[in-house]
């Protein structure tokens, strides 16, 4: 490779980089303009403030976000874990096992996860409303399941048919009792596979709008995503642009501490059952 | 067709670390070099700098008298034949071939390029093959294909790079003539790699062997193994491997662990004032004393040894000998397997018998060899000392003399099955 | 996100006989077992109230008047279909569908290049950069670029050439769907390209160098050589952007509300079941968009196979 082709690989690096960051660099400086600075007409603020975050952590709008970020952290995750345990199941048999239906398996959660879920909405929130989980954690939770665990049980598959299981048979050739061999050997090679599929259906699930917006009222479960559509200004004529880019702020940084922390296994994840298949 | 020339050609990496290191090699036109060595020697980086998939970092590489060094391997206008054939899996064996002359838009029409795959296949017997998708090819079709691609494009070089090392052992051999009969058919300029000495001394009219991306020597198959330069290349040519003795100086003798050798003056002006030497004598000089008439054993030197393991191969038979080595040679018999990827096992001397000899394991058995056919080298440098340059040339004359009667005896044969298939 | 089950090589099975040994017999039923409780779920949660949909959609039935629910048979689906707006919003879908794939799959396509050609120095840098708006709320990115575009709030007016700095991008139809796809495409492009990288990857680099040795140029090795034997990745990296982009709904929430003509279906479903609590009218909406996106994938699944038949099997 020559010099001239490494330095354009590098504009191309450069470039990709400033088209991934620039959307956030931008609601990060929105959160930081003061009401009155909002028109100025630039990317960046006149001067740096912190009174959005005020606004909604402990101002007015906390009444509105705080809540919402307590549902979205608890609903996504327990949706995540009840998903990745049911799917570890069902993965563990469709990767090891020799049964009828392997395929009807993954044929339905693939089915499901191009499902609308706009139109599982509808019959829902009808649903929902007669038996009185409409606006509880768990009428958000249930309706979850739906995103998440299709995705875990593909993503799952694909990780444990990596997996070299004759270790396990190889530890109890060592004298490894079937507890010692789960423990010893089984979980340090799914656990990363396991935690990669958590963490993919945790972005899948804390993503979510549709659900969130149709099936609570109140802050009682809506979650974050909805919560932002519900902002409104610290005054009626105020727009409530500050406060939404703060909370989107707020929301956004555990996406990019797991991100950073887990890169390469979500990368894995992401492509592994999608084009090995 | 083309020469192609290497001058203090030299590859370096980032790090510093010298692939290839000041390498020259004239390559006449129609001739068919190999460069060989082990694993990690540069032979493949040499190969891909020709080709222009590696960049040179300094010296020339010349093809047909132009400097092609910043070419892109597009205008180099060589074929390669990959390791593992690189075939493209989505193209049927014909669009393979095809491949090279659909890329020159406009160049050829429909008919030429029928017409050129054609005749690649039917030189290749693949003309059943040609719409079945590679993956659906044997090993040896794969190759084939590849080679054919190679041909259709009429390059002014060929090259190979370890192209048999994913065959099993009988198509190997089976290729391995395949690929001579078409070069010397061709007459094609052909740089052939590999780590397999039975491939450089069958298939080359030269070979060139490296180690840690220096060459080392240059020459016919045959002078390779008579005359080699050093005792990497003594070590590295032959099978089983020379056998290495310490061989200590002492009045009239050279005493070895087994045997003592008398000096002549010859020799002994060799070694000059050396007290120890390393003394290479190939399995196959070593002869069961009890197989041989008087007269021979007399003009040679015999010796009994205690034979530990044997091996009877059929057409011939291995024996097995333990000895104690000396410390101050034994690190550079290390080094030196090490740098032969050897596995470095005991020092044990091998014998290659007549299929005819008795020797059986644990026997105590007397054998013989010629001094005349030992080769000395310096314990430190590990130089030949008694290499001839000028029988070593003399052998590389009567390579290259039987090589031109060899090619053009193929010609003339091809010439007169094309007459016969045109008066037909 | 996984390829269909087509994909998949199938299973190595010693030809069996009639009779399924004991251990085989225990074998599959833990294996059902073990599959049961996922597959319950997916069905329950799925499965239950699609057909409650097809059902709803059947009648005429407002939660604001819950009595005068009667039978129409397929009477709300003539409604819809005869509807300008049902047409109005699939044109937008559509629309909006085949913008997005196809400058994602171009861009991305790019994106994966860099990424491949980049020095592994770089790598992890970019592959985190690039997971970032895949990961970012789907709201959050259609709230940075409306006020991006906004008139108070934004700064685009100013950057760009040509346009007039008291432009309402969300004032008309066409600069509304612009910035609902730019949005779309900035938030799902690093998705496709991860894809594409990974298809990239599997294309062996010895099938580049002797396309550069038979004289291709760069252009010719991406066409005749790259593109050809990643032909998996693309159509799984189209077949679920293409699905995905079917169902937009957060960014036209969030940017237009459905102004401007900008409704797509399943934005039209919401509002009809959601907010005008036309539970019958809206579940058709929602039959329909669910027969749309089946017969999408079925029309790809079908091309996909013969494809996927020639790439995968033709490995070296």
């Amino acid at each position: 490779m020559s010099g001239r082709s490494t330095a354009w690989w590098w504009v191309g690096a450069l470039a990709i980089v400033l088209y991934c960051m620039f959307p956030v660099a931008w609601i990060v400086s929105l959160s930081l303009k003061a009401p009155s600075d909002l028109d100025n007409g630039s990317f960046l603020p006149s001067a740096v403030t912190w009174q959005n975050y005020e606004l909604i952590l402990t101002g007015s709008a906390s009444e509105l976000f705080l809540p919402a970020l307590r549902n979205s952290v608890g609903i996504c995750l327990i949706a995540t874990g009840i998903a990745v345990v049911l799917a570890a199941l069902c993965a563990y048999a469709v990767a090891r096992l020799d049964f009828p239906g392997k395929a009807f398996v993954l044929g339905l959660s693939l089915a499901v996860s191009m499902f609308p879920v706009i139109s599982i909405v509808t019959p829902l929130f009808n649903i929902w409303r007669a038996i009185g989980l409409f606006d509880t954690w768990a009428g958000l939770v249930i309706p979850y399941l739906s995103i998440t665990l299709p995705l875990s049980i593909w993503t799952l598959t694909a990780f444990f048919r990596e997996i070299p299981w004759e270790m396990e048979q190889a530890a109890q050739v060592d004298g490894a009792t079937t507890a010692q061999a789960f423990r010893k050997v089984i979980v340090p090679l799914a656990g990363p596979g396991v935690a990669t599929t958590a963490i993919i259906a945790f972005f899948l699930a804390w993503n979510d709008f549709v659900y969130g917006i149709s099936l609570t009222s109140t802050e009682a479960a809506r979650p974050v995503p909805a919560a932002l559509a519900f902002f409104t200004g610290a005054s009626q004529f105020e727009e409530p642009t500050g406060a939404i880019s703060a909370a989107a702020v707020i929301v956004t940084i555990p996406v990019v501490v797991l991100v950073l922390l887990f890169q390469r296994q979500i990368v894995a994840g992401l492509t592994q059952g999608a084009v090995k298949g | 067709m083309a020469a192609i020339t290497l001058s203090h050609v030299v590859k370096k990496y980032s790090d510093g670390f010298a692939a290839v290191n000041d390498v020259s090699l004239d390559i006449e036109d129609g001739e068919f070099v190999i460069l060989v060595g082990p694993s990690g020697c540069g032979k493949s980086t040499l190969l891909r700098m020709v080709v222009g998939l590696e960049d040179i970092t300094d010296g020339e590489i010349s093809i047909d008298g132009d400097v092609v060094n910043d070419k892109a391997p597009r205008d180099r206008k060589l074929a390669m034949v990959f390791q593992n054939y690189a075939l493209y899996p989505h193209l049927s064996v014909f669009e393979n071939i095809a491949f090279p002359l659909r890329l020159e838009k406009g160049r050829y029409s429909e008919e030429e390029v029928r017409r050129r795959v054609e005749k690649a296949a039917s030189t290749l017997e693949l003309q059943e093959h040609l719409d079945r998708k590679p993956a659906n090819l044997s090993g040896g079709q794969r190759q084939r294909v590849a080679m054919g691609r190679a041909i259709v494009r009429e390059a002014r070089a060929f090259l190979f790079d370890e192209p048999l090392s994913n065959l099993d052992a009988k198509l190997r051999g089976q290729m391995r003539t395949e690929i001579a009969r078409m070069q010397r058919r061709l007459g094609t300029t052909t740089i052939y790699v590999t780590h397999d000495q039975t491939e450089a001394m069958t298939l080359g009219d030269r070979v060139a062997v490296l180690k840690k991306g220096v060459l080392q020597q240059v020459a016919s198959p045959r002078a390779l193994y008579e005359h080699p330069v050093n005792l990497f290349v003594a070590g590295f040519i032959g099978s089983p491997p020379m056998n290495f003795l310490p061989g200590e100086v002492d009045g009239d003798v050279l005493r070895l662990p087994l045997a003592e050798v008398p000096l002549t003056d010859e020799l002994r002006s060799r070694i000059g004032d050396r007290d120890l030497v390393i003394v290479g004598l190939r399995p196959e000089h070593l002869e069961d004393a009890d197989t041989l008439d008087d007269e021979t054993r007399g003009h040679g030197v015999t010796f009994e040894a205690d034979v530990d393991v044997v091996e009877w191969l059929g057409a011939e038979l291995y024996a097995y000998i333990p000895f104690e080595t000396r410390d101050d040679v034994a690190d550079t018999l290390a080094e030196l397997d090490r740098e032969l990827d050897g596995e470095n096992m005991r020092t044990q001397l091998v014998a290659a018998l007549g299929a005819e000899s008795h020797v059986r394991d644990g026997d105590v058995a007397e054998l013989w060899f010629d001094p005349a056919r030992l080769l000395v080298f310096d314990p430190e440098s590990g130089d030949n000392l008694t290499y001839d340059e000028e029988s070593a040339r003399r052998s590389d004359e009567e390579s290259v003399e039987e090589r031109r009667r060899a090619t053009e005896r193929a010609r003339k044969r091809a010439d007169r099955s094309r007459d016969r298939d045109t008066a037909a | 996100m996984s390829a269909t089950t087509s994909t998949a090589p199938p299973p190595q099975r010693a030809p069996r006989t009639p009779h399924r040994s004991d251990r085989a017999r225990q074998e599959a039923r833990l294996g059902m077992m073990l599959c049961a409780p996922a597959i319950l779920v997916l069905l329950a949660v799925v499965g239950y109230p699609i057909l409650q949909a097809v059902w709803d959609s059947l009648f005429s039935y407002k939660l604001t008047n819950p009595d005068a629910r009667s039978f129409v048979g397929l009477g709300n689906f003539v409604l819809v279909l005869s509807d300008s707006i049902w047409w109005q919003a699939l044109g937008v879908t559509v629309l909006i569908t085949v913008v997005t794939v196809a400058v994602e799959l171009v861009l991305g396509f790019a994106l994966a290049l860099v990424m491949n050609n980049a020095l592994s120095t770089l790598r992890p840098a970019l592959r985190t950069a690039i997971l970032i708006p895949y990961a970012i709320i789907t709201v959050v990115s259609a709230f940075a670029f409306r006020f991006m575009f906004d008139l108070t709030s934004g700064f685009m007016n100013l950057w760009l050439p040509f346009v007039p700095e008291d432009l309402d991008w969300f004032g008309s139809f066409g600069t509304s769907m612009a910035v609902v796809a730019l949005s779309e495409i900035w938030k799902t492009t690093p998705f496709i390209s991860l894809l594409l990288l990974s298809g990239l990857a599997q294309v062996p680099g010895e099938l580049q160098e002797a396309a550069k040795v038979d004289g291709a140029t760069w252009w010719q090795r991406m066409r005749r050589v790259t593109i050809p034997n990643m032909k998996a990745a693309i159509m799984v990296a189209l077949l679920f952007r293409t699905l995905d982009a079917f169902r937009i709904f957060d960014n036209i929430f969030i940017m237009t509300n459905g102004a401007a003509g900008t409704e797509s279906v399943a934005f039209l479903a919401y509002r009809q079941t959601i907010q005008r609590l036309e539970i019958g009218i809206g579940s058709a909406v929602s039959v329909l968009l669910t027969i749309a996106v089946a017969l999408i994938a079925v029309m790809f699944v079908k091309g996909f196979k013969v494809n996927l038949a020639g790439s995968t099997r033709a490995g070296r």
